[in-house]
């Protein structure tokens, strides 16, 4: 188990040095790094000192190695409109968003899977059959354009939930969160609902297809001729079996709820770090953009990481294997 | 074409013949008939825009800032009817949803057919000459497929600026790698026939064994991706289009017609935004369910 | 002996999209107390589905939709889904063809033998229902039943998969077992061997055994009665001695002269020609008109009710009676 962690994160590792490649690479061919990385109101001696302070007039090889060493020391340049190093900057916005997503992820697991395992019980019912005509119109629907109908319906018609902003936030075991007031709670349902659409969406599907193939399986037969209760059934033998596909999809799919919350974020001004990016695009502000970038690689890395070991704690099969 | 259907009756692909079988398979859903119906209409309205739209909304001289945010069913000083109401600056929403249409689909289907022609090129080539040519190609497309498209296409953006031509190569470069997988996938199959074989001992060239034996074997698959890839475009554009860094105020798609609605929406002037967006959804829908369809039919698994 | 299961014109129907599959139609026969009965037919006779139909698992679109299945004095075909539950597993238990499907990969032994003793006993302790299952697995041949309990399926081999199957069939001391193809999956050595452990565990604790096979050869060596199914009906039944050295029925004589055996060394092997008819249409009048090799115009017009030959002996044939032809 241990040689299998170990050979996947040095696999992680191996992936993040090339995305690293990638962005220098992006960053150098694009244009001249010069204007790429410092402010276009910069007077020439606020040039030289960012030349060298991020060697700029070193050759290629040693620049890649300044950005390296940089990017470890958690230098990625200062914001041009803020004045503030670019990753303080993004880490300040993180909980919003990850509050947001995971917020979302929850949403998504909680409806997602009893609709989805229904919808595969019973394939011919009509509750199913509008189960699965929602989880069509969810997966088509462009995320903006479900959160302009949730502002307009909730917000603007019933003024049931506010449409902006994070409201208040509490602090409760070193975190702070929305989640802990009421308030708070009542500005996060609707951008989590929002971004958690579509992943409902897919959980749904994934739940349905896994309970269609797994109800067949002849392990449940034997399960109910052992005269086990039919909810341990749906319970145990098969939620069990389908968790696989559906927690390796939900744990990458996570890394894309916290893409997809650039969207929601500017939709309902929810103040994290999708937000942040989309007005660092406007403002041309490239240090965050070039930092957003190297950090959701990071964060995009790990999910693959802890994905792969929870699968193989998930399956036994798989367990076996990659210890020998 | 002829010559390879007629050495291989059992391919996949569509030959001449199978048209009406095709055809009967497709039209077994009612649903995917609808769909097609609905999408058929808005294909001829997108290539038609400029003839059936009732007005011109870009033609400064036929806009009257005094009709702005009119609600739908209005009619002006000169008689004209807006169905759909009018938006901030007095443009006719129907008309402006017309050209949208022209918009949208245009980039969508353009940015598809580009992207369809790059990812089978790499991925038939992947397929056909194998070794670390094919590891490397497939490691950079299970990458860049691990990334979701919406953060690929804000970077490409966010580097190069926005603009149509810069719009459409971020869709191509989100696209590219998912025709890249399925061509491949489908070559690998073709390549180990026995027809390919004797097309190399005939020491074909390359390039014509690839483009007129392996290809159009692999057109079924390639057809349902590029269809669901369409939509996921057109969705893709209008997103990023609302968010202002897609197409510029020149070329108004329905996401960039939906975010000039968004600030009207507080103050219930909702047909501005909603229209456009349920335009836009017809068309993601439509084409999905068409897609669907296809890939049920195509699919070999579910063949009887 | 009293019988502890009689079935009676049993009927269990599918009602699929392209008519209705009389997968077993009319079936009729009695287990007594500890009795092994062989129940012989080709894939398709619907010889499991007659078993499915007495554990009361007959899936989607199938129904059972006449006939009686009488257990112990209550009949099965008219239990509430909650007296069947706490039938099944308790008082009836079944083993599966593949001992590859019938465990879940995903659970230990041990949480898959514990859930089947709790199933039928709320109140017992954890560790009690965990003795229980060790001890079962250990009467079954399988060795360090403690540490083995831990393991998940995919540990085990196919043979000793199936003795998992056996011993958690065996937990709860059930009166019946219904053993569907039990051995097929498994290679011919092991096959031997799961025989014999079945044969001797249901000696000593005095099990009815319905033995669902497609080989004459297992019945023979196990069996106190045989039951020969074809086309969804019972066609000949009777005490497995006497039926394997005179069968009555065209159909069973056919099987009989396809087994390959030592007498007849060097013969070339006998065939049934022909292909068994589709359930969806069955012809009127007998199911094995079409391959049969004594037909005559009864047999296309009239279905052949049983008739008792004696000897506890049945046949559903209008030609028996007669000499047979060949």
């Amino acid at each position: 188990m241990t040689a299998f962690i170990l050979r996947r994160s040095l696999q992680s590792l191996i992936v993040l040095f090339v995305m690293s490649l990638l962005v220098f690479g992006g960053v150098n061919m694009v244009g001249d790094p010069v204007d790429m990385l410092i402010s276009p109101e910069a007077d020439q001696m606020e040039i030289d000192r960012v030349i060298r302070d991020l060697g700029l007039d070193r050759p290629v090889t040693e620049q890649y190695w300044y950005f390296l060493v940089n990017a470890f020391k958690g230098e990625l340049g200062r914001s041009f409109i803020f004045g503030e190093p670019a990753l303080k900057l993004i880490i300040q916005r993180m909980p919003a968003t990850m509050e947001l997503a995971l917020f979302s992820l929850l949403l998504a697991v909680v409806f997602g899977i009893p609709l989805g395992v229904y919808a595969g019980l019973k394939p011919e019912g009509k509750l199913s059959r509008t189960i699965m005509a929602g989880s069509i119109l969810g997966f088509s629907m462009p995320t903006f354009w479900v959160g302009i109908l949730l502002i307009m319906f909730f917000s603007v018609n019933l003024g049931w939930f506010p449409s902006t902003g994070r409201g208040e936030t509490a602090t409760y075991f070193g975190m702070t969160s929305s989640i802990f007031t009421a308030d708070g709670l009542s500005h996060l349902f609707l951008p989590a609902f929002n971004l958690a659409l579509f992943k409902l969406s897919s959980v749904i599907r994934l739940a349905r297809a896994g309970t269609r193939e797994v109800i067949l399986q002849d392990y449940i037969k034997f399960a109910r001729a052992k005269g086990v209760q039919e909810s341990r059934v749906i319970r145990v033998h098969l939620l069990k079996n389908i968790m696989i596909p559906i927690v390796t999809v939900i744990g990458l799919e996570f890394g894309s709820l916290i893409a997809f919350s650039t969207v929601t974020e500017t939709v309902f001004a929810w103040p994290g770090m999708g937000k942040l990016i989309i007005d660092s695009i406007y403002n041309l502000d490239r240090p965050i953009i070039v930092a957003y970038l190297m950090i959701i690689v990071l964060i995009f890395v790990t999910l693959n990481l802890v994905v792969d070991i929870l699968y193989s704690f998930l399956d036994p099969r798989v367990r076996i294997k990659g210890a020998k | 074409m002829s010559n390879v259907t007629d050495a291989k009756p059992q391919a996949t692909a569509v030959p001449a013949s199978g048209l009406k079988k095709f055809w009967a398979d497709f039209s077994e859903s009612r649903l995917a008939l609808f769909a097609l119906a609905v999408f058929s209409t808005i294909l001829f309205i997108a290539l038609f825009a400029p003839w059936i739209s009732p007005t011109n909304p870009y033609d400064l001289g036929s806009v009257d800032i005094m009709n702005s945010r009119l609600p739908p069913g209005s009619e002006d000083f000169a008689g004209n009817v807006y169905w759909l109401g009018t938006d901030g600056a007095g443009r006719d929403m129907l008309s402006s949803i017309f050209y949208g249409l022209r918009v949208s689909l245009g980039v969508g289907a353009f940015s598809g057919i580009v992207a369809m022609a790059i990812g089978a090129t790499i991925g038939l080539a992947a397929a056909y000459f194998g070794g670390r040519l094919e590891t490397i190609i497939m490691r950079i497309v299970d990458i860049q497929l691990s990334f979701p498209s919406i953060l690929m296409a804000l970077i490409i953006l966010a580097i190069f600026g926005k603009g149509v031509d810069k719009t459409i190569i971020a869709l191509v470069l989100v696209q590219w790698a998912y025709y890249a997988r399925t061509a491949r996938a489908s070559a690998l199959v073709e390549k180990n026939k026995e027809y390919v074989e004797a097309a190399q001992c005939l020491a074909l060239s390359d390039r014509r064994i690839i483009l007129s034996h392996i290809m159009p074997n692999c057109l079924a698959p390639m057809i349902v991706v590029g269809t669901l890839q369409t939509a996921h475009a057109i969705s893709l554009e209008a997103t990023l289009s609302f968010l202002g860094l897609g197409l510029p105020i020149t070329e108004p798609s329905l996401g960039l017609l939906i975010g000039n609605g968004f600030e009207y929406m507080y103050t219930g002037d909702f047909w501005i935004s909603i229209f456009p967006g349920v335009a836009l959804l017809i068309t993601i829908v439509s084409i999905n369910l068409v897609g669907d369809q296809l890939r049920d039919i195509f699919n070999p698994r579910l063949q009887k | 002996m009293k019988p502890i299961l009689q079935i009676e014109n049993l009927q269990t129907h599918f009602f699929t999209k392209a008519g209705v599959v009389k997968a077993v139609d009319g079936v009729s026969f009695d287990i007594n107390a500890g009795e092994v009965v062989g129940l012989v037919g080709e894939s398709g006779s619907g010889k499991s589905i007659t078993g499915f139909s007495v554990m009361g698992l007959v899936d989607a679109p199938g129904k059972i939709v006449g006939g009686r299945i009488m257990f112990q004095g209550e009949d099965i075909a008219a239990m509430s889904p909650q007296q069947l539950q706490s039938l099944r597993g308790n008082r009836i238990s079944m083993i599966f063809q593949d001992p590859m499907m019938t465990l879940n990969p995903v659970l230990r032994v041990e949480t898959q033998m514990v859930e089947a003793i709790k199933a039928h006993d709320s109140m017992i302790s954890k560790s009690e229902a965990r003795a229980r299952a060790r001890d079962a697995l250990g009467l079954v041949g399988i060795s360090a039943p403690e540490e083995r309990m831990r393991a998940y399926p995919h540990q085990f081999s196919g043979g000793m998969r199936q003795r998992v199957s056996i011993a958690i069939a065996m937990l709860n001391r059930p009166d019946l077992i219904i053993a569907d193809e039990p051995t097929t999956a498994l290679d011919v050595t092991i096959q031997g061997q799961v025989i014999h452990e079945m044969q001797r565990l249901c000696e000593v604790t005095k099990t009815a055994l319905l033995w669902i096979t497609h080989d004459l050869a297992v019945v023979a060596g196990i069996a106190d009665r045989i039951c020969v199914m074809y086309a969804g009906r019972v066609v000949e039944q009777g005490p497995i001695a006497s039926t394997i050295s005179q069968p009555l029925h065209p159909y069973t004589r056919g099987l009989m002269g396809s087994v390959p055996s030592q007498n007849r060394r060097g013969q070339p092997l006998q065939q049934i020609d022909g292909m068994v008819p589709s359930l969806l249409n069955l012809p009127s009048g007998c199911a094995f008109q079409n391959r049969c090799a004594m037909v005559s115009d009864k047999c296309l017009s009239e279905i052949p009710e049983p008739i008792d030959v004696g000897e506890q002996r049945l046949v559903r044939c209008v030609n028996v009676g007669q000499e047979p032809a060949s």
